[in-house]
């Protein structure tokens, strides 16, 4: 019997690379996995569902808060931005701040102390700077986000900086 | 690379002995006659089960019960992606759940697969269709639809009008005087908890039955010489026949729940009139049917006593097949357990058409 792959009579033998044996087994494989793909493709998508919609959300580019320009100053409310969690700062000076309001640590949601005026995480003691978001002590690798912050009649809008 | 494979394979043998279940699976044989294609409906039964499970757990990611149930499942339908595949799939799968597990049942039945010693088989088998009929009551109305509505409310006039206990039993079965949020939040603890939790030990038991007795031989094999009987080994043909089934199910239930997507229908509203042609699902249509017609024939209430008597007796007597034919030497009893399977088939048969013809 020929050793060379492919002629005819190893494939009515299914013998060899491609043989009847291997072609029926490819093509079985190839079924399952048409299988698999039509099976795991609307599962996957069902279960994204939220992801999707939160990415959706999470694309806005601004928010107005209509009854924010009430805040007093020295104090602050949280707000969201699309799904995330937000903050905005009314300074005594009146000065007017928007940060994202997750601890860029390990993401638990930070908060304004007025009586220190500074941005604090009670998860692992991390502190920002409660005008520039900068972080000045603790765990925190990098500054918190800040959003631009326009106070007009309609409310306070704030958008990406 | 196959060398590394068959090492870990033959670690995990050596730990768990794997080889051996093989090589019992391949000792294993399933009688080959030309009644064999009945024996594929307990797999087709289980496939179902394992897809219930599966777009069960699902929806249970996104379905909430209590006021808000319509809500959820409305968003299923129409807002998650996919959604209303799964939750098509998990309606179309109940209802041919059902279906192969009466195949399977009147199978047995006729091939007197419940003759000793496989009795406890049949009585598991029975509990687990009449579970799986809970199931099907008690999801029935977690969509909180018009439709879910009121056959919940009729389903629950059933038990309300047994003598005494009736009306407290249904009130306490319904969370209330009328179906309302406290039926859907416990019809779903039982649906998703509580049958679960029965339902699994008494299928993995009556698996176990059948690896333990094999499949029985009907009568008529049974009566040729042992040498003049056919079979094939279970392991791999068996097997591979059995999935080849479940590839087939497989198949239906996609063009099924695809191409027909089940209907999310009206909000229920317990001020609205019932809507012209409601009807119980195909699986109660018999026992509808056989209540409607008692209800014609006797006076008042009695008809109904009369029908429900009569229902629960020939179950008790359908349960209790194998105590009065035993063996395979029955003899004369074993071809009245035949006219009576013949029988109960015909008078399912019967009052579901019937059922479906008068709602017309």
């Amino acid at each position: 019997m020929s050793e060379q792959p492919g002629n005819a009579a190893d494939f009515l033998e299914g013998e060899g690379l491609f043989g009847r044996r291997a072609f029926v087994r490819v093509a079985l494989g190839g079924v399952g996995l048409c299988y698999a793909a039509a099976l795991g493709y609307p599962v996957y998508r069902y279960l994204a569902s939220p992801v999707e919609k939160a990415a959706a959300m999470a694309a806005i580019t601004e928010v107005t808060l209509k009854d924010a320009a009430k805040l007093p100053a020295g104090s602050a409310l949280m707000f969201k931005f699309g799904p995330r969690p937000s903050l905005l700062i009314h300074h005594k000076d009146g000065k007017w701040v928007a940060l994202d309001a997750v601890c860029t640590h390990l993401g638990c949601t930070v908060h304004y102390e007025p009586e220190n005026n500074r941005i604090h995480c009670a998860c692992h003691g991390g502190v920002y700077d409660s005008e520039s978001g900068r972080n000045v002590s603790g765990p925190p690798p990098r500054p918190l986000k800040q959003y631009k912050v326009a106070v007009t009649d309609a409310g306070v809008r704030i958008s990406r900086a | 690379m196959g060398k590394a494979i068959s090492s870990v394979c033959a670690w995990v043998d050596e730990r768990l002995g794997v080889s051996d279940l093989v090589e019992f699976a391949k000792q294993k044989t399933v009688p080959l006659h030309r009644h064999s294609f009945w024996y594929y409906w307990g797999g087709l039964s289980l496939f179902f089960f394992l897809v219930q499970a599966l777009t069960g757990v699902l929806l249970l990611i996104y379905y909430r019960p209590g006021p808000d149930a319509f809500e959820s499942v409305r968003q299923i339908t129409f807002e998650i992606h996919f959604g209303w595949l799964v939750r098509s799939a998990h309606s179309w799968a109940s209802n041919l759940m059902i279906v192969a597990i009466f195949v399977h049942m009147f199978s047995v039945f006729l091939m007197k697969a419940y003759r000793k010693p496989r009795e406890f088989g049949w009585w598991t088998g029975v509990v687990l269709l009449m579970m799986t009929m809970l199931f099907g009551f008690s999801g029935y109305l977690l969509p909180m639809n018009e439709l879910a509505y009121f056959a919940t409310k009729v389903g629950l006039e059933i038990p309300a009008s047994m003598p005494g206990i009736g009306p407290k039993l249904a009130a306490l079965v319904r969370g209330g005087l009328e179906v309302n949020e406290f039926t859907v939040q416990r019809f779903f603890a039982l649906h998703v908890v509580v049958l679960p939790a029965v339902f699994l030990p008494l299928l993995a038991f009556q698996l176990w039955l059948v690896q333990k007795h094999g499949n029985a031989w009907p009568p008529a094999e049974e009566r040729k010489p042992v040498e003049a009987r056919q079979t094939i080994p279970f392991f791999p043909n068996f097997l591979m026949k059995d999935l080849a089934m479940w590839l087939i199910a497989l198949n239906v239930l996609a063009v099924l729940a695809s191409l027909f997507p089940w209907e999310l229908g009206q909000p229920a509203d317990a001020l609205k009139p019932a809507p012209p042609g409601i009807h119980p699902e195909w699986y109660y249509m018999s026992s509808f049917q056989v209540l409607k017609l008692f209800g014609t024939w006797f006076p008042g209430a009695s008809g109904e006593a009369a029908g429900i008597v009569i229902f629960t007796l020939g179950l008790v007597l359908w349960i209790l097949i194998p105590l009065y034919d035993p063996t395979r030497t029955a003899g004369r009893r074993g071809r009245n357990a035949t006219y009576f399977g013949l029988f109960a088939l015909a008078v399912l048969l019967v009052t579901t058409v019937w059922g479906y013809v008068g709602l017309k």
